[in-house]
């Protein structure tokens, strides 16, 4: 990491964007990778569960999908769907900052770069996601 | 005293009984691999998410009968597979540097990277001979 925390010790530090009780925001960008990975990796075991139902019976796999279907889960999936699309774009942000000679440099403009994506996609595909849900929950017949 | 400057003055390099080099390159190659697969995953997983969850109806068309059309083709047989063992193998490799990083006692590294280990191995073989086994007609 570039972005080893470093304690407080005069006005630089607030250019460079971290604070004692804030941190930088390449550190928070690292500890939303870990998180993200690990979250995708549980609901990876769960999901290689539920899709080997299908070697049950048809009834039973679907049975169980029905659940993805219901707006609680629903909405849990648009979290997922966040998680690992920001896991995707930080990772490849890593991997421009390992292997692109500019990378190193342009690191925080990346991060911001990542953030506008990440709404540029989110958005729409939040209202996809939940179109259907929100209007049989709300929009009545 | 002469004794103890010979053993002082040989050569550790050139000892014949140095102890075996451990050093290995394993973790450049675990780095390495991450990248890779990482690259490869964003094709793979994101394509996944957007056909499960955005095109044509989403997760409300998901049934048996969706999985075995698309089982039906060797080009989705082969994405989920590929998908299954990189997804596995660099969450799993993540997983494995996580719990080196938290766990401070050997014994509980020991005992959470078994379980890590065994947990893989299963998903491994359970999902691959779900995608060859398939029946559409069970
Ligand atoms: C809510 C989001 C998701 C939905 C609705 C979903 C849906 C499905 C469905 C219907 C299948 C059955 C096979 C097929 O039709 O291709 C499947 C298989 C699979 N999915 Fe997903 N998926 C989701 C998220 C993910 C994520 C995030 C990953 C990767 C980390 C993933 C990895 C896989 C793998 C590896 C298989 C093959 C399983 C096997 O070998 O038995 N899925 N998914
Ligand atoms: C979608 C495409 C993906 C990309 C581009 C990607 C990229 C990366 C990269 C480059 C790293 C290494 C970070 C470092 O060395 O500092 C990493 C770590 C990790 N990834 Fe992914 N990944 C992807 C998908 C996934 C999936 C599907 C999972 C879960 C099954 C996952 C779980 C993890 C975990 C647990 C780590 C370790 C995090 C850490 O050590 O802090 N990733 N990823």
């Amino acid at each position: 990491m570039t972005t080893t925390a470093s304690p407080p010790t005069g006005a630089g530090n607030v250019r460079r964007g971290g604070t004692l009780y804030f941190g930088d925001p390449g550190m928070w960008s690292w500890v939303l990778h870990r998180i993200t990975g690990v979250l995708t990796f549980f609901f990876l075991f769960v999901h290689v569960l539920d899709t080997a139902l299908v070697r049950v019976s048809p009834s039973t796999y679907d049975e169980v999908i029905a659940s993805y279907k219901t707006p609680l889960v629903n909405l849990l999936e648009v979290g997922l769907v966040g998680a690992v699309l920001y896991h995707a774009l930080n990772g490849l942000r890593v991997m421009l900052v390992d292997f692109w000679s500019k990378g190193p440099r342009y690191q925080r403009q990346m991060l911001w770069g990542i953030v506008v994506i990440w709404l540029l996609v989110m958005i729409p595909g939040t209202y996809f996601m939940l179109e259907r849900t929100i209007s049989e929950l709300f929009g009545g017949a | 005293m002469a004794e103890s400057t010979t053993a002082i003055a040989l050569d550790r390099p050139r000892s014949p009984r140095r102890p075996a080099a451990r050093r290995s390159n394993f973790e450049l190659y675990s780095w390495l691999f991450m990248r890779i697969s990482g690259l490869a995953l964003v094709v793979l997983v994101l394509g996944h998410l957007f056909i499960m969850n955005i095109l044509d109806g989403g997760v409300h068309r998901i049934n048996f009968a969706f999985v075995a059309g698309r089982w039906s083709s060797p080009f989705w047989q082969f994405w989920d597979l590929l998908m299954l063992w990189l997804a596995q193998l660099h969450g799993g490799n993540g997983l494995r540097t996580i719990i080196d990083d938290y766990a401070r006692k050997g014994s509980t590294r020991f005992w959470l990277k078994m379980l890590l280990y065994v947990s893989m191995a299963v998903i491994l073989v359970l999902g691959t001979l779900v995608i060859f086994t398939f029946d559409p007609n069970i």
